[in-house]
């Protein structure tokens, strides 16, 4: 990866943050403590690996994404509308009546939007799915599943787990993002053992990456097609830090869903808006 | 009853049927929880084992990844037990089903009392009850095999989410070969007269409804027998027309008092018709036994159901 790509990365994982706060903000509140831990891994993706096509959103030839943490929807959303899916200024519409943007993913309203997701863990065996018809079809394309720590506590991530290994779903890969913090609370105080998520999928039998869930150098390494052994399912461990990049929320503790005022607003834009001018000098 | 000599199950027929749509469309795939030699799904694996998947035992990850197929652009037939396919399953089918618009096929083996062997944890005595609470879910509960290839046929050009009732080990065929079935519309299976309709549907249910037609028939009274297998969307015009022109309503539900088929057609009656009217469905958890001790202890057996008729005709 070339430095001009990892600068190019790292602008629109923080354009990520700053349209899924202000759709967040605009709705009033929102979970941005586990949007904001995804932004690098989100930017990665549909910045550079995934094949995607904003004027034909639902082609059956293209990489697929499901967000099984399906309450950071507006992270997703924030990165479909800078790949050119819908206007970014609709974001703002967020939950508000009629929308076609509830912040849990919902693939019947959204374009862009691969799988309806909001019940934890669902979304790990519908990716799994659409890994398989891929296989089936014979279309040469993967299908990315987000999952999120807190949501390793579901058994059903287990059972894809299995399944996964069983069916060798190659062209699935699992991102779990690693952010050690849950709706009550650490993760190390409800079911701490998710911690060791990695060990746990290797014991499954997949292929395992751990990376800083914060470079998008290491992310987009990890992301290539060639890493790991063939025939074997990858889950890729984002170490990452609920909340991250804005001072208020990063690495604070009972971050998982955030009321947002008028004056927290402009505090966050500025402080996102002082990276994001920082990085697009250095290009 | 005819049963007809070298007849099939009704599990080899709802397979035979997948496979038939399997050979005319590439995109049907079946999956199974570790029950394809229960089900009969191993018949079609036999003959199309990269189009079988045995997921194991996990009811929950199995309908998650139907609905990935289905948003891949294939058509799943997932089967379990009903118990487990409903009860144990339901937010999947919920959620990543029904609620994200996808096309998928649920088979629940042996509903209701057909889990008498069992008991109480394998009798889905709810199913219906929870599957017909989820907007859109189509449901049949098939009573004769004669039902499934017109009834899987429909359900090619309707996509959606559907629920089969499969009572899977019988050889009985309540009706004539070649009679025939559209789903959404109830079956008359007997019209004696117009003294009463007796409304029921499933294998169990219907061959207690037709036993009981013909006992009251006997004592002379002469009654209508619909049946309902396509338990939802409802064929509301045969319960009204039912109520318009006979003088009494019963249904018979191999599921709960509650939520079942009765509840439909109340849901349908309430407010519209003084028809006399009384259901009998399933009370309390289930319990092992053979089928015939079952249906005495719930009052769902031909005679409970005759004299139900009787009791509201004042005869």
């Amino acid at each position: 990866m070339d430095s001009a790509l990892e600068q190019e990365l790292q602008i629109f994982a923080e354009n990520i943050r700053l349209a899924s706060l202000r759709a967040v903000a605009a709705a009033g509140g929102g979970h941005l403590g586990g949007i904001f831990s995804m932004a690098e891994a989100l930017a990665v993706l549909y910045g550079d690996v995934m094949r995607v096509n904003p004027r034909n959103p639902a082609a059956p030839e293209r990489d697929k994404l499901v967000l099984s943490k399906g309450h950071c929807g507006p992270g997703l959303f924030a990165a479909l509308a800078l790949k050119g899916f819908f206007p970014l200024e609709d974001l703002l519409t967020l939950n508000q009546n009629g929308t076609l943007f509830p912040s849990h993913c919902d693939r019947q309203k959204t374009p862009g939007v691969d799988m309806t997701t909001g019940s934890l863990g669902q979304g790990a065996s519908s990716a799994a799915g659409i890994a398989l018809a891929d296989q089936l079809a014979r279309r040469a394309y993967r299908t990315f599943l987000i999952l999120g720590d807190g949501e390793l506590d579901e058994g059903q991530v287990w059972e894809m787990a299995l399944f996964a290994r069983q069916r060798k779903l190659r062209n699935l890969v699992a991102l779990v993002d690693l952010n050690g913090q849950q709706l009550d609370g650490d993760t190390r105080d409800i079911c701490a053992g998710v911690a060791n998520a990695g060990a746990m999928f290797a014991s499954f039998g997949w292929n395992m990456l751990a990376v800083d869930g914060h470079s998008v150098r290491e992310i987009h390494a990890a992301l290539q097609p060639a890493a790991g052994v063939p025939m074997q399912p990858t889950a890729i461990i984002l170490k990452t830090i609920k909340g991250r990049g804005w001072s208020r929320l990063e690495g604070k503790p009972k971050v998982h869903h955030s009321v947002v005022d008028e004056a927290q607003l402009r505090e966050a834009e500025a402080e996102i808006t002082r990276r994001i001018a920082s990085l697009q000098a250095a290009v | 009853m005819p049963i007809i000599d070298g007849a099939l199950e009704m599990r080899q027929v709802f397979y035979q049927s997948v496979g038939r749509l399997a050979a005319q469309d590439e995109r049907v795939v079946v999956l199974d929880a570790d029950l394809s030699s229960s089900s009969g799904a191993n018949a079609f694996a036999a003959n199309y084992p990269d189009r079988f998947f045995n997921c194991g035992i996990q009811e929950a990850n199995m309908v998650g990844v139907a609905a990935g197929l289905s948003a891949g652009g294939f058509i799943p037939f997932v089967h379990s037990f009903a118990a487990f396919i409903s009860r144990r399953a339901l937010d999947q089918v919920f959620v990543s089903c029904a609620y994200a618009g996808l096309d998928v096929r649920l088979v629940g083996s042996d509903p209701g009392l057909a889990g008498h062997a069992n008991g109480g944890t394998h009798m889905a005595l709810e199913d219906v009850a929870l599957m017909r609470s989820i907007p859109g879910v189509v449901i049949v509960d098939f009573s004769d095999p004669g039902m499934i290839d017109p009834v899987l046929d429909a359900s090619m050009r309707q996509p959606g989410v559907y629920y089969f009732r499969l009572f899977r080990k019988t050889r009985e065929n309540l009706y004539p070969q070649g009679t025939e079935f559209e789903l959404g519309t109830a079956y008359i299976a007997k019209d004696y007269g117009n003294d009463a309709t007796i409304i029921s549907a499933g294998f169990i249910g219907m061959r207690e409804a037709l036993k009981a037609a013909d006992l009251l028939r006997r004592d002379g009274v002469a009654v209508r027998v619909l049946d309902m297998f396509t338990i939802a969307p409802l064929d509301a015009g045969a319960v009204l027309a039912a109520a318009a022109q006979t003088r009494a309503i019963v249904t018979l539900d191999n599921h709960s008092i509650t939520g079942g088929l009765g509840s439909a057609v109340a849901e349908i009656l309430a407010g519209r018709t003084a028809t006399p009217f009384r259901r009998l469905g399933a009370t309390g958890f289930g319990e092992v036994g053979t089928l015939d001790y079952v249906l005495e202890k719930f009052g769902l057996n031909a005679a409970a159901v005759a004299a139900t008729v009787r009791g509201l005709l004042g005869v």
